[in-house]
Order: C-alpha cells, then sequence, then structure tokens
C-alpha cells in the first residue's frame, strides 16, 4: 500500500488533475480569445472570483448545478462588460484597471460572503457524475478520466470548438486580426471596439464559468479568495498557447497535476510537506516560461487601445 | 490608342471648401477639389502639406470641421471607413493595411459578417477575374509577412477593386518600390482608368506627378496653390511641367536647388578602409556578407539599396553599436576593430542614426545637453561628474548659432522640435571636436523640402572640407545628386560600385533589384 506508482495514487492524481485542470482550461481559454483581440484581460481573476461566488449562490439557493454555472458565467460576463467599457470603449489602461478589478471583486466577494453566510461555509451535496460508457470502466484511466461532471466534457469539447472558430470562421478572422492590426480590420468595414468587446464578453463567460467550476464541484463550497491565482495561471496559459487551443488544454493539464498532487498524496497516504506541493504549479510555470516563453510572439497591438485614425 | 481625354468623366467625390484643424495647426484650409472617373489626380506636396489629412477625410478616419464633401453630386459625409467602402471609395495606404500574420486570401475576406464562413473558393475565382486583366499576380496562399511591398500594394489594389471601388486612393504608394516597381504601377494605373475608375495618387515627387498624372493638384501648408489641368498637362513637356510645378510648389523657379556633384579634394587616400566587415543575421535583422569599401578624404560615397538590406547593420557595424564577426575597419591607417563606440568617436569616427528622436537623442532633455550627450561626465562640460550648467549653455548657444538650429531655447526638450532642426542638432553634435569620417543614415527622411536642402547642403560642406562621408540613403534621387561613387548594397552584400555620372541612375537601380549593371 502507498508509493507514487500505486492504483490509488494515479487515479486521485489523475481525478484531481482534471478536475483542477477544468477551471484553468476555461480560464485560458476565454483569456485566449481576448489576447487575440489585443487585449490583455488581467481582471480575468475577478471575473473568476465572481462567477465563483455568483455560480455558488445560483446553485445554493436553486440546488441546481446547472443553474448555478448559468449565474457564475453571467457574473463573469458582468464584470467583463464593465472591463470592456472602461479599457476597450473608453480606452483606459488595461493592466490598470484589470488590478483594480481582481482586487476589487476579491473583496467584494469576500465582503457578500460574510453578509450572507456569516461565518459558515454551507456546502453543496457532491456534483452528479456523468460516467461515460464503455469508456469509464477501464482501470485507473476509467473513473480518474470518465467519471465526470458534464461540464468536464464540454469544456473539453471547447477546445474543438475554438480551433474551429479560429482556423474556419470570420470571427476568428476578424479577432486575429483586431490583436495583429487593428487599423487593417477598421478600414476593412469592421468595427473594432466591438470586434474587441465580444472577446472580452467571452472572455468574462468563461472565467465565470470556470469560477463556478471550481467552487460548485472542484471545492464544493465558497470560501473567499477561492480561485487563488487561477485566473492568473489561465494568463499564463495563453500567453504559452499563443493562439492555439490544443496547447491551453495541455497546459491546464499539467498545471492541474501539479495543483492535486498535495491531495493525491494525502490519499495514497505519502508524506510531503503540502507547502512545497502547493508551490509546484509556479516552479513548473517558471521552467514551462523558460523553455516555451522566449518563443511566444504576442499579437502587435496587445495591450494597447484602439483609436481610429491615430498614428 | 484611343486620346487619353475621353476618359474624363463625371466628378465622383467633390471637395467644397473643406477646413480641417488640428490642435494648434490647420491642416487643410479651404480645400476645393474634384476627382473624376477616367483621371489619375495627383495630390502633390511635401511633408506637412496636408496630404494625409485629406486622405483621412475621403476614406472616413476622419471628418472636416468645415465644407462639404458631395458624392455623386450630392452632399454626403463620409461617417467611417466602411461607409467609405460602401460609397465606392477605396484607400491604399501608405502604410499598408493587410494582416501580416494572415494569408492573402483570409485579409482579402477580412470584412464580411463575423456568422460567414470565409468563402475562399469563391474569392480565389473572381481575384483572377480582377487581376489577370491588369496583370497582377496574387497568390492567395502565401502569408501576407511574407510579400515583398510592391506585392502587398497589388494585393491591396486587388482587394479595393474586389470591394467595387470607382474611386481608388494610393498614398505615397511608390515610397517602398523600386525604379521598376514604380514603373509598372504607373503602367497598372493607366488601365484602372482606362477602364472608367478615379484614381488619387498622392505624392511628393514631382517626376511621378508629371510622368502619371492627367490632372494635377499641389498642396502647400495645408492650402491648395495649384491645379494643372489635363489639357495643359498634354501640351507641355515633362521638364515644363516639373518647372511650372516647382513653382507653384516652393514659389520660386526650378534650377534653384539643382544640384551638383561636389568637387572632390585632390588629395584623396583611403580615409576609412572596410574590409571584409561581416555580421551574422538575426532573427529579425539583415547580417553583412564582407563589405569592403573605401572612402577618401572629401569623397562621398552613398550606400543604395532598397531599405531592408543590412544598410542600417553595416552603419551600426561601423560605428562599434554592432558587433562585426570578422573583417576590419581603419581609419586614416588605424585600426578600430578593438575600440568601442565612444573609442571609435573619439578617433574621428561619426554616426548619424537615421532614429533620431529613438537612438540619436533624448527627447525629455534640452536641447542644450543633447548637443553634449555623448560627452557626458567628461571635461569641460563636467568637472568630477557634476554638470556645468553655465559652460553647457554659453557652447549650446553657439552651437545653435552656428548650425542654425530654430528652437525656443536651448532649455526647450529636444523632442519639441521638429524633425528639421533635431536632425542639426545631430549634425551639430557629430561634427564637433575632430570628426574625420561621418556615416549619415537617411540623413533627409521625414523632412520637409527646406531642411532636406540644407541637411544636403550641410554634408557637402562636410566633405568639402575633407572628411569622407558615408551616405545611406534609400532616396536614389539624393544619391545621385550628392554621390562620387555609389554602391549599392541588397542582402548584406555589396553587389557593385558604380561611380556617379550618366547613366548612374539607370545601373545603379537595375543593381538594387538583383540585375547586373
Amino acid at each position: 500500500m502507498g508509493g507514487f506508482l500505486s492504483d490509488t495514487f494515479l487515479a486521485a492524481l489523475l481525478f484531481g488533475a482534471v478536475t483542477a485542470a477544468v477551471p484553468l482550461l476555461l480560464a485560458g481559454l476565454g483569456e485566449q480569445m481576448s489576447e487575440k483581440a489585443g487585449v490583455l484581460n488581467i481582471g480575468i481573476e475577478g471575473m473568476m472570483i465572481t462567477g465563483a461566488y455568483l455560480g455558488f449562490v445560483g446553485a445554493y439557493y436553486s440546488g441546481s448545478f446547472w443553474l448555478g454555472f448559468l449565474t457564475g458565467a453571467a457574473g463573469g460576463i458582468a464584470v467583463a462588460a464593465l472591463m470592456a467599457l472602461l479599457c476597450v470603449r473608453i480606452g483606459l489602461n488595461q493592466i490598470v484597471i484589470g488590478i483594480a478589478l481582481t482586487l476589487g471583486l476579491d473583496g467584494l466577494t469576500a465582503l457578500l460572503h460574510h453578509f450572507q453566510f456569516s461565518r459558515s461555509y454551507p456546502r453543496l451535496p457532491a456534483a452528479e457524475v456523468t460516467p461515460i460508457p464503455l469508456l469509464a470502466d477501464i482501470p485507473v484511466l476509467g473513473p480518474a478520466l470518465f467519471r465526470h461532471h458534464l461540464i468536464v466534457y464540454l469544456a473539453v469539447a471547447m477546445v474543438g470548438i475554438m480551433i474551429w472558430v479560429y482556423r474556419r470562421t470570420q470571427l476568428g478572422l476578424n479577432l486575429q486580426a483586431a490583436g495583429d492590426k487593428p487599423a487593417a480590420l477598421d478600414v476593412a468595414g469592421i468595427d473594432v471596439i466591438r470586434t474587441r468587446t465580444v472577446a472580452v464578453l467571452f472572455t468574462g463567460g468563461m472565467a465565470g464559468l470556470g469560477g463556478a467550476y471550481l467552487a460548485n464541484v472542484g471545492a464544493g463550497l465558497f470560501i473567499p479568495f477561492i480561485t487563488n491565482g487561477a485566473g492568473f495561471l489561465g494568463i499564463v496559459l495563453a500567453m504559452l498557447a499563443r493562439g492555439r487551443p490544443l496547447w491551453v488544454l495541455v497546459g491546464a493539464l499539467i498545471f492541474g497535476g501539479c495543483l492535486s498532487m498535495t491531495t493525491a498524496a494525502q490519499v495514497a497516504g505519502i508524506n510531503i510537506p503540502t507547502d512545497v506541493i502547493q508551490m509546484l504549479p509556479f516552479l513548473v510555470v517558471m521552467a514551462m516560461l523558460v523553455l516555451f516563453g522566449r518563443r511566444a510572439s504576442l499579437p502587435a497591438a496587445l495591450g494597447i487601445p484602439y483609436e481610429r485614425g491615430a498614428r | 490608342m484611343e486620346p487619353i481625354k475621353d476618359h474624363s468623366g463625371p466628378a465622383i467625390v467633390t471637395l467644397d471648401g473643406v477646413t480641417k484643424r488640428f490642435p494648434g495647426i490647420v491642416a487643410n484650409d479651404r480645400i476645393d477639389l474634384e476627382i473624376r472617373a477616367g483621371e489619375v489626380h495627383v495630390l502633390l506636396g511635401e511633408n506637412g502639406a496636408g496630404k494625409s489629412t485629406l486622405i483621412g477625410m475621403l476614406s472616413g478616419l476622419q471628418q472636416p470641421d468645415e465644407g462639404r464633401i458631395l458624392v455623386d453630386g450630392r452632399e454626403m459625409p463620409i461617417r467611417s471607413p466602411s461607409h467609405a467602402l460602401s460609397l465606392g471609395i477605396g484607400t491604399v495606404f501608405q502604410h499598408n493595411m493587410l494582416v501580416p500574420t494572415l494569408t492573402v486570401a483570409e485579409n482579402l475576406a477580412l470584412g464580411g459578417r463575423w456568422w460567414q464562413r470565409p468563402k475562399i473558393a469563391e474569392l480565389a475565382a473572381r481575384v483572377a477575374d480582377i487581376s489577370r486583366p491588369l496583370g497582377i499576380e496574387i497568390n492567395l496562399a502565401a502569408r501576407v509577412s511574407e510579400l515583398s511591398l510592391g506585392e502587398q500594394q497589388q494585393v491591396e489594389i486587388v482587394r479595393a477593386l474586389l470591394r467595387e471601388s470607382r474611386l481608388l486612393i494610393l498614398d505615397e504608394a511608390t515610397s517602398m518600390l523600386t525604379p521598376q516597381g514604380i514603373a509598372e504601377l504607373g503602367a497598372l494605373m493607366r488601365r484602372l482608368v482606362e477602364r472608367g475608375l478615379a484614381v488619387v495618387f498622392i505624392t511628393h515627387k514631382l517626376g511621378e506627378a508629371a510622368d502619371f498624372g492627367d490632372r494635377v493638384s499641389v498642396l502647400k501648408l495645408g492650402r491648395k496653390v495649384g491645379e494643372i489641368p489635363p489639357e495643359h498637362l498634354r501640351t507641355r513637356d515633362r521638364a515644363e511641367l516639373i518647372d511650372e510645378i516647382v513653382a507653384m510648389m516652393f514659389g520660386r523657379q526650378a534650377g534653384d536647388d539643382a544640384v551638383s556633384v561636389p568637387l572632390r579634394a585632390a588629395n584623396d587616400d583611403g580615409l576609412l578602409e572596410v574590409r571584409n566587415l561581416s555580421v551574422t543575421p538575426t532573427a529579425d535583422a539583415q547580417g553583412l556578407d564582407a563589405v569592403s569599401l573605401s572612402v577618401g578624404s572629401g569623397e562621398i560615397l552613398g550606400i543604395a539599396g532598397i531599405d531592408g538590406n543590412g544598410q542600417k547593420q553595416l552603419a551600426e557595424a561601423l560605428a562599434g553599436q554592432r558587433p562585426a564577426t570578422g573583417g576590419s575597419v581603419m581609419l586614416a591607417g588605424q585600426p578600430l576593430d578593438d575600440l568601442d563606440v565612444g573609442g571609435r568617436r573619439r578617433q574621428g569616427l561619426r554616426y548619424l542614426t537615421d532614429d533620431r528622436l529613438g537612438e540619436g537623442t533624448v527627447g525629455a532633455f534640452p536641447v542644450s545637453v543633447n548637443y553634449f550627450l555623448k560627452q557626458i561626465g567628461e571635461p569641460p562640460l563636467w568637472r568630477s561628474g557634476i554638470e556645468r550648467s553655465g559652460e553647457i549653455v554659453a557652447r549650446a548657444q553657439d552651437l545653435t548659432r552656428l548650425y542654425d538650429v530654430r528652437t525656443p531655447a536651448v532649455s526647450t526638450p529636444v523632442g519639441r522640435l521638429s524633425g528639421g532642426n533635431i536632425q542639426k542638432v545631430l549634425i551639430a553634435r557629430e561634427l564637433a571636436d575632430g570628426a574625420r569620417a561621418v556615416i549619415f543614415n537617411k540623413p533627409t527622411y521625414g523632412l520637409d523640402l527646406a531642411n532636406t536642402l540644407a541637411t544636403r547642403q550641410r554634408i557637402r560642406d562636410i566633405a568639402g572640407q575633407g572628411l569622407a562621408v558615408l551616405l545611406i540613403s534609400t532616396d536614389l534621387e539624393e544619391l545621385l545628386s550628392m554621390c562620387h561613387r555609389i554602391a549599392v548594397i541588397s542582402q548584406g552584400r555589396l553587389v557593385g560600385i558604380v561611380p556617379n555620372g550618366a547613366g548612374a541612375g539607370e545601373r545603379v537601380g537595375r543593381l538594387m533589384i538583383g540585375l547586373a549593371a
């Protein structure tokens, strides 16, 4: 019993990796669209915590996980709308506004939670899983990868959808043009502000959904600051993956694996200080940045508000 | 061939007393203009004459403060770029408007509704229909960043035609093209107007106006100062036309700024000797491949070439700003290879960068300190690390007078001055204290005519004093008017050196595009 290679450990590690990866995947895919369109969306952490809080509240009072995902996504979109107004339409500094949104909403959600639940942390029931027939019966891999909530499979399917959007649709072209050369999009007759706004709202929806999953399915409860940098890891993923959704998935699984080491080790009865394991994702971020970050070329107009006719 | 005048049709766009103001400047002052179908209408003017603003208003990027714009005779404010397109006004901007990371086909598909699939196959057929009669070949699968500037321009012209433009605006379209490319564009414009389009061709080059225009309008400091109608254009020969346009533009007769190659000092030993200078290419910069040249005392050696073929790398390797991987640089018999930037400067090798604000000066520092930027900390202007302001200001005032720098005061931040005056500050700085050889990189780029002429005269004077001058320029006419010999650089190699004289322009032009001279 015990040891790193035991079945228990592997199954717990993989299951935990997927659970931890889903919020990162959703946030990373969302951030990727903003960045493609030329908006550095630092506010994503704030969108995520809002999604976590409203998602939890929605699920807690309605008893429906799906309604929780809906309110979570709506919360993320509401924050994104504010960000789009300030940074895309008015053209304020994206980094300053992003940090302000994140700090402000971390505090606001903590405050609201305190008013509502005082110091208690009510739990949701365990989320209903949808096992995939046949695949779910494979030893070790089955329970780890194919016994999850339906939204997990939908999140993975989003990778394919995003690849299709970027490669095959007019929207994909417009988004890339908005990030690489917004003036070219403008003179082609497409509203740059509107294109970027769509991208930021999408980011908000995905981040909100990711936050709701993190609270409702991952943890089963809301505690203040629960996102704990997941949104920022999403930014890192988007930066490393550049325009490629598949790489967001790969990165999210690697980070998710690191995050789930703690739990998995405990389940398997291995004694490693938790603090060491909690550092892992950040060490991996640095290692990945050293390996791949230097080659990452970001959109030319990333972070620069668009103003027609400006030179 | 049918006579050209039969092509002139009704006015597509009319400007009626259009005025546009920016803070502190009237960019366009009551401009009247008629743009007719079947005509190449040349808008001629120097930098700052108001050409770009006019284009901005025609293409919907800017709105006039006063006056009316009429389309097909009806008043029609052009609200946005997409509105301009829907009115049939297509613009090819000076700085191209293609997304470098997308393919040609994807760029052409930009502008569709977002829920649509880009119809690449249908596009290919339409592009072929449009480009074949015009003699253009478009590679739809190529990524735009891989195309030459001329090819990118053709893509933009085809894009405008795909949108069924009746009026095509070409903004400084020839500035990045080779002489052959310019001739091809001229022929293309001719074919377009023969098909009933109107073309507005913006340029600051007189020769192009005379060669390509059916009608020429001259702008100066925001005003329209003259127009030459087609019937007049056809009855004059080229030289007469140019004289006439010059008189409109500058209010003086041509010939005043006719230029002659300065006489060379008799002792023309090689002062600056470069042997097999090599620089390794990097991901975003051309390398140098065994460049050898020799510049004599009092000689101006030109470096011609299409922009981005290693000109900047050559200048920086000579100045010591970029490490050379091989070869040697000698100044008056002294090897410079082991010296850094400061050491080479002290030996008398000076470099005037083309990046006047980014690299040449510190914009927020006063003019006075910028004169001495390369001597900071050295006596006599600095003593024990302390700045001696009185001395600096006194010397700066002398230099300001000597080099005719137009600045409110020597304490004015240099970034507030015009490009021409910043260039004068740089020249004053680099010629001080024992200059022996001077490298100029695009010294007149972005300057207006008066400052261009003053800078060229200054360079001739420098050579006249016996200094060696290496003049890097992408403006072939500039090189032909100033240099004793012209070397041509292509992909980091010197592909030939042509003595200036009759026929030199054509030989240099052929070398630039890779043909034997």
